[in-house]
């Protein structure tokens, strides 16, 4: 049997969209397309958790299907790997969930199970989270307050290649800041299955003050699209059962 | 999120006297106070039909879920003495509707590593290790990897001394990715191998586990020469000197099985007892056999000349 690809894209910032539409909107989008959006909120030591911006990271999460936290940079190279790894879980649970509810009935979740039954469901998740494949597109805020945040970012993408390499199945990485130039967003460093070599290509802050998340979101979306046009045009004999199964 | 801190922050500040009753099974549990709290809810003393236990509760059921099965199979190992008994599961539904999963199980006694050797000394460093090498090894033969092992998640039962696990929730399956790390512990966070689930990334852990002892305060990471700076924070600790060779070893990977590791640090346990008190019999018996070559050779000689 060929396993799916899980896709994600994960949204590194530290604040408030001033531009363009709505993000949370466009992560509902890009869920119904298949892809989840997970939100990390980089905090500055001055900033409380309850700071205004904030509120938008928790939104496009819950609205993209995907995992939010709020972090103080230092608790960066941990917080990515985990809100990723939770991911994945959390949207093979959903898929796992819904084949239950076409078994046991409507009404019937995880939390209807006994703990026995419960156990051996949970641990086919975790298997398929080892094995599954995965594809992250990281999209990087790089407006002038990320600044001195950028180091720490690029330590938690090499830590979060290190934690997804040792994972049975394969992974590809690509990188996007925004704002671009002339464009939304920018390319940093296309699909590559390992992030080890980033130093180099670390892109640098742009400055103004505009910070246009949701179109930037919305170019994201359109990477995984174009990527998956070519493969099926390569191996047309093969139907993309991706696609199909998710 | 919002709800999610709302709901661990209600896990973590159950008071004593709070009862917790199964929802599938009935079985109930009277909080007697709180032993610890983790990236995954938290663990209380409580007291169940017929004994004193601990009880991890969770908002997170699936985490609950995965450490249930990890006890379950450390059940199947040989002796079953890796981790605490597990001895109930289910779900408990509190007053306010919201519903968590807990498991119960056997009430370790004991103390913090730290706490052990300020009491007993660091003569008991050798033992300790040896024992803690012991049940890796038991693990692993087993299929598992500790992999968040840690000063927090090891105790030390008294009487006689011996080394308990007291959280599982690292534990993973050898060949996959480590399920939950403490960057300190970790050998990718040092640079110094992969995240996979292997004996040796337990090895790693076990000296940085040591070293913490020594270094309450741990130490920063530098950009280079990351081994080469662990070999130094080894070598300024005295008491860990007699082990540096094994200790420098496993920091690099160079031990494929904790049985590995066990063999040469006996092996430097027992030659450390010959330097200390053996240095006088060891002259002692090469002064003797002078005397008793020199001997042999003038009755030799004695006996040419009278034949």
């Amino acid at each position: 049997m060929k396993k799916g690809t899980l896709r994600q894209i994960l949204l590194l910032t530290d604040g408030c969209s001033n531009k363009g539409e709505n993000p949370a909107s466009v992560a509902a989008l890009a869920f119904q397309q298949g892809i989840t959006v997970n939100v990390i909120g980089i905090l500055d030591h001055d900033e409380s958790e309850e700071s205004h911006g904030l509120q938008e990271v928790e939104d496009i999460a819950l609205s993209g299907g995907g995992v939010s936290q709020i972090v103080y940079s230092e608790a960066l190279p941990q917080t990515v790997q985990m809100v990723t790894k939770q991911a994945m879980n959390q949207t093979l649970q959903g898929f796992v969930n819904k084949e239950l509810q076409q078994i046991l009935g409507q009404n019937q979740t995880m939390e209807d199970l006994e703990p026995e039954t419960r156990g051996e469901i949970i641990e086919v998740v975790e298997d398929l989270g080892e094995t599954t494949d995965l594809e992250v597109l990281i999209l990087l805020d790089t407006s002038a307050s990320m600044h001195h945040k950028l180091e720490m970012v690029k330590e938690a993408l090499i830590d979060l290649s290190i934690s997804l390499s040792a994972r049975v199945g394969k992974n590809r990485f690509s990188i996007y800041s925004f704002p671009g130039k002339r464009k939304d967003i920018q390319k940093v460093l296309d699909w590559t299955p390992k992030l080890e070599s980033i130093s180099s290509v670390f892109p640098k802050i742009t400055s103004g003050g505009i910070t246009p998340t949701g179109p930037a979101l919305r170019e994201a979306m359109y990477q995984f699209g174009k990527k998956s046009l070519l493969r099926s045009f390569r191996n047309d004999d093969e139907p993309d059962i991706e696609e199909a199964s998710y | 999120m919002t709800t999610n801190r709302i709901l661990k922050k209600q896990v973590t500040s159950l008071k004593p006297g709070t009862v917790i009753q199964g929802k599938f099974k009935g079985n109930r549990y009277t909080v007697k106070g709180k032993l610890g709290e983790g990236a995954i809810g938290a663990v209380y003393l409580c007291q169940g039909k017929r004994q004193s236990c601990a009880l991890k509760i969770s908002e997170k059921q699936t985490s609950i879920v995965l450490e249930v099965n990890v006890l379950k199979s450390l059940e199947q190992v040989r002796g079953n003495r890796l981790g605490p008994a597990l001895l109930d599961v289910d779900d408990w539904v509190a007053p306010n509707g919201r519903t968590f999963s807990f498991y119960v199980m056997e009430y370790v006694q004991g103390m913090g590593m730290r706490q052990f050797f300020q009491k007993h000394g660091t003569s008991w460093l050798g033992p300790v290790m040896l024992q803690l090498l012991d049940d890796l090894a038991l693990l692993h033969d087993s299929g598992w990897v500790f992999g968040d092992l840690k000063v927090d998640n090891l105790m030390v039962s008294e009487n006689p001394p011996r080394i308990r696990w007291v959280d599982v929730g690292g534990m993973t399956q050898i060949g996959r990715s480590i399920k939950e790390y403490t960057e300190f512990y970790d050998r990718g966070y040092w640079g110094l191998g992969t995240r996979r689930a292997e004996p040796s990334y337990d090895l790693f852990s076990v000296v940085m586990v040591f070293l913490d002892l020594f270094y309450p305060k741990q130490f920063p990471r530098p950009p280079k020469g990351r081994a080469k700076y662990l070999y130094k924070r080894i070598d300024q600790v005295r008491a860990l000197q007699v082990y540096a060779p094994v200790l420098k070893k496993a920091i690099v990977g160079k031990y494929p099985s904790a049985n590995d590791m066990k063999r040469e640090l006996r092996h430097v346990l027992l030659k450390q007892k010959d330097n200390n008190d053996g240095k006088t019999l060891e002259n002692f018996g090469l002064i003797e056999a002078l005397w008793i070559f020199l001997v042999s050779i003038f009755s030799f000689v004695m006996s040419i000349f009278i034949g």
